[in-house]
């Protein structure tokens, strides 16, 4: 599989004008790769993961080509759409857990689930039942009501159902978000064993947690303010990150062993500009302690290093 | 520089900004519901208050022929018995907006206050008033009110009005309970708590205000509704025998035979004066709603 | 300094709720908890959901009532206290809670918070010195008087309007804030310039209860560490002590499983089975025993 989006631009339509939450996104995710995509709350990496299966009522498709496995996918057009949707990409949604209707039990929701994508639940009944199995949950789980099933139960069920088509890109959004750690430990290593069977070629794991990230994901796309800040391999990002607004992130992050007496962290000062008017150049140019006068212009996102892009005037490009 | 930012500064003191009555306004004045039904409830009003001060004649009083249609000298005709209509009419209104508003009043008062302690307070306040809700919220009404009257005997309209407003407040605290339970758990009654407020005070200054849209409602729906219990008990005869309520003119109609007989001016002008008054005030309702959930305005 | 002078201290506290049909089933949330926090002392309160841990928040602020045991403060029994001697109290033990946004009413400006507590504690203050105070608080959580006053809390970050509400204890000028979970739901770069004013509170001799289920957190900034699990302690010390030696398994489990930038879970795990601590075993039912000084954890059946 092989994931291509070039230019990719969403606006939300507010009565005070558009926000510019995603706006000229290129990258690609390979076949069998886990690409994260991290970044604090605003920066649009919700919105960039769900413009690539369904544009909701709000959102607005701009400009952009996203290119699945060859073939152009037409996310301006839901009704196009449907034929991909589970199929080709699919979507395990924030808030997953409440999305499951409490007063279904859950293989009335799988069968509705299935009937809406246009597949006969039979054919796909005896895979469901093999894969809730293989993921440690009983067959009986669809004979449930949802809130007979812990936390951690429930998300795994919409981790099941989310790839049961065996799509070709499986989009993640927060599933770790509001789990216990040892859970989210537990679906963590879920998301990357359907990766290793083959229930889904590639995954983008949409989450503001970068060390959960560093233990599951082959690369990290980091995203700020609406625009694509760095992305590089995992151990690249991690170790030696190039973007500013990286390299604060992660400086920003209590690890077990760094104690408050010995060594102040420092946040990042100020807040994420507003998308409405967002400003003209860089848009981490307010908060940068690097910036200077070309900031003013904004940056392109290029290649810095084998494998590692960054839009940033101070990381020279190769 | 004299002057600093600082030295400047007012500290907000008091619940009510400005800014949200006037926005309020705004929005509610463009609502053509709103509009459209404040104006004829107010209309009514407008007549009920100065009409009886206008008309000389008492509503009871053997005035004119009998059984003549609407005429330049009684504009909504008279009845069987030689009564002026119109004057009734007026009379009438004024018995139902003084039902409408103490009945509703009292429903909305036991209500709110049976809804907020139960839906506060929790445990076994809240079971022993749940029950309490339930038993008054299952009993016919109807038959009750019809029971009680037809012994008691009213003498008044504020009579009646207590009646049914002791008897039309369930469902009004069954909705306060439930929106108190779910403001409840919010974080800032806590910290309102931790602010060393009261029970009472927490009630009344952070989970009322936060409703107040909601209780505006519940008032004028139980407004309405008092109006036409009342509108139903006259009907029946059980209200006040000396007394002239739209309601009873529909009662005196129907027994002298208007209908059969044709004398449509006796009971169509209270019907429609029923019908404007409530349909009004539901239609004012479902406007208000619109204004304060901005997820219905149709912008 | 009097003996036990501001101490908050928690003697085998248990928290049950009646549920089911005319509260027929006991379901007990916290279960014998004992523990103190000293004067200026930071404790950090570890565990997952369920623990009972923002229990103890609320019952040591008396949103709650203890079922059995005793929480006291200098010595006297909390639930005792009515009227004029629970308003002492909460000038002297305040909370911040997670959530920024449901902590303000919002129909109302987000300093309303501060006028609430004028009417209560200073009713004679005048204008100007009410200002003074009001501006003195918020300086001490870096906060810009004219970027937070007057506004609603939609038009303000989530971190400035948990600041808002240490200012507001600041303004009691308490000795103990129980804090429960006030970063989780803001922002990384926001995350540790909150929690960097926690330390500096600290420094001025601020006790904090930090109630967190993230063990990164609670190891920068706490003097002691207690991990609580279904309601029970099970293990407890000095925070150094307790990363650097965890003993207890379900402390090793949760250990192990905290995402970490630089080592995998692979790693951690390796590194769990490697040590094998001497397995504690308790005499004479013990909840507690002590592995070293100012180390202790709760006995396990193998």
């Amino acid at each position: 599989m092989s994931l291509r989006v070039d230019g990719l631009t969403v606006y939300y339509q507010s009565l005070r004008g558009d926000v510019k939450a995603v706006d000229g996104a290129t990258f690609d995710v390979a076949d069998g790769e886990i690409m994260g995509l991290a970044g604090e709350s605003g920066c649009g990496k919700s919105t960039l993961g769900k413009g690539l299966i369904r544009l909701d009522a709000r959102m607005r498709y701009v400009g952009g080509r996203v290119e699945l496995d060859g073939h152009e996918l037409p996310i301006a057009d839901d009704a196009r759409m449907n034929q991909y949707r589970l199929k080709e990409v699919s979507l395990i949604p924030q808030y997953a857990l409440s999305a499951l209707n409490p007063t279904r039990k859950i293989g009335r929701m799988a069968t509705d689930l299935l009937h809406a994508r246009g597949v006969d639940p039979h054919t796909v009944l005896p895979e469901l039942r093999r894969r809730l199995q293989l993921v440690g949950l009983s067959e009986d789980v669809l004979d449930r009501y949802p809130m007979e099933l812990s936390g951690g139960m429930k998300q795994r069920v919409v981790m099941v159902l989310s790839s049961v088509l065996d799509p070709s890109l499986l989009i993640a959004d927060e599933v770790t978000s509001a789990l216990d750690v040892s859970t989210q430990k537990a679906v963590a290593r879920l998301l990357v064993e359907f990766r290793d069977r083959g229930f889904v070629k590639s995954i983008i794991v949409i989450t503001h947690d970068l060390s959960v990230l560093a233990q599951i994901a082959d690369t990290v796309m980091v995203m700020y303010a609406g625009k694509l800040a760095e992305k590089a391999s995992t151990h690249a990002i991690v170790g030696a990150p190039q973007h500013p607004y990286t390299s604060m992130l992660l400086a920003a992050l209590p690890e077990v062993g760094v104690r408050f007496a010995d060594r102040r962290l420092a946040g990042i000062p100020g807040r994420p500009p507003s998308l409405l008017n967002p400003p003209a150049g860089c848009r981490f140019r307010e908060r940068c302690p690097f910036a200077e006068a070309r900031c003013a212009h904004e940056p392109p996102f290029v290649e810095v290093g084998p494998g590692q892009q960054a839009a940033c005037w101070k990381v020279p490009a190769c | 520089m004299a002057v600093t930012a600082k030295q400047e500064l007012r500290v907000q003191a008091g619940p009510r900004p400005s800014a949200r009555r006037s926005e309020f306004l705004y929005f509610a004045l463009r609502n053509w519901k709103f509009v459209a039904g404040a104006t004829v409830v107010l209309a009514m009003l407008a007549l009920a208050l100065i009409g009886p001060a206008l008309i000389s004649t008492p509503p009871l009083a053997f005035t004119g022929p009998t059984d003549s249609p609407p005429s330049s000298e009684y504009w909504f005709g008279t009845t069987s018995f030689g009564q002026d209509v119109f004057a009734q009419f007026v009379w009438g209104l004024r018995a139902a907006f003084l039902v409408g508003a103490l009945g509703g009043g009292i429903a909305w008062v036991i209500g709110a206050a049976v809804g907020f302690t139960a839906g506060y307070r929790g445990g076994l306040v809240d079971d022993v008033l749940n029950m309490l809700t339930n038993v008054v919220l299952v009993i016919p009404t109807i038959a009750i009110l019809i029971i009680v009257a037809a012994y008691l005997n009213l003498h008044s309209y504020a009579a009646e009005a207590v009646l049914i407003g002791a008897t039309s407040w369930p469902w009004a605290a069954r909705a306060v309970r439930a929106q108190t339970f779910s403001l409840k758990t919010r974080d800032f009654v806590d910290i309102a708590r931790l602010s060393g407020r009261t029970t009472r005070g927490i009630i009344t200054r952070e989970i009322a205000p936060n409703m107040s849209s909601y209780l505006l409602m519940m008032w004028i729906l139980l407004f309405g509704g008092a109006i036409l219990i009342g509108a139903s008990l006259d009907f029946l005869g059980l209200g006040p025998a000396t007394q002239v309520s739209l309601g009873q003119m529909m009662n005196s109609a129907y027994s002298s035979s208007a209908l059969l007989l044709g004398f449509w001016w006796w009971f169509v002008p209270p019907g429609i004066g029923i019908i404007l008054i409530v349909g009004g005030l539901y239609v004012m309702n479902v406007g208000l709603d619109e204004v304060f959930n901005p997820k219905l305005r149709e912008l | 300094m009097l003996e036990g002078a501001g101490v908050l201290r928690l003697d085998t506290c248990c928290k049950s709720y009646r549920v089911g049909a005319f509260g027929s089933n006991e379901v007990a949330a916290v279960r014998n908890v004992s523990f103190e926090v000293q004067p200026g002392e930071v404790v950090a309160l570890v565990g997952e959901s369920g623990s009972g841990k923002s229990t103890i928040g609320k019952m040591i602020l008396r949103l709650l009532r203890v079922t059995e045991g005793t929480i006291s403060y200098d010595g006297t029994d909390i639930a005792t206290l009515e009227h004029q001697a629970l308003k002492r109290y909460y000038a002297d033990v305040q909370g911040v809670f997670q959530d920024p946004f449901s902590s303000y009413n919002p129909i109302f400006k987000a300093d309303r918070v501060f006028t609430m507590l004028r009417a209560a504690y200073f009713p004679e203050a005048r204008d100007d010195e009410w200002r003074a105070k009001v501006e003195r608080a918020l300086e001490a959580v870096s906060l810009n008087a004219d970027d937070v006053l007057n506004k609603y809390p939609h038009q303000l970050s989530g971190g400035q309007l948990q600041r808002l509400l240490i200012a507001r204890a600041l303004l009691l000028d308490i000795r103990l804030l129980v804090a429960d979970e006030i970063i989780s739901m803001l922002d990384a770069s926001t995350r540790i310039d909150v929690l960097n004013l926690l330390g500096d509170l600290k420094a001025r001799g601020l006790a904090i209860l930090f109630i967190t289920h993230d063990l990164s957190l609670a190891n920068y900034i706490s003097d002691t560490t207690m991990i609580l699990r279904r309601g029970e302690i099970v293990e407890i010390g000095s925070t150094p002590l307790v990363y650097g030696n965890p003993t207890h398994s379900y402390t090793r489990a949760l250990m192990a499983s905290v995402p970490q930038l630089h080592r995998s879970w692979d790693e951690a795990e390796a590194a769990l089975a490697a040590t094998s601590p001497a397995h504690v075993s308790g005499e004479n039912g013990a909840r507690l025993v002590e592995v070293e000084d100012e180390h202790l954890v709760a006995p396990e059946r193998l």
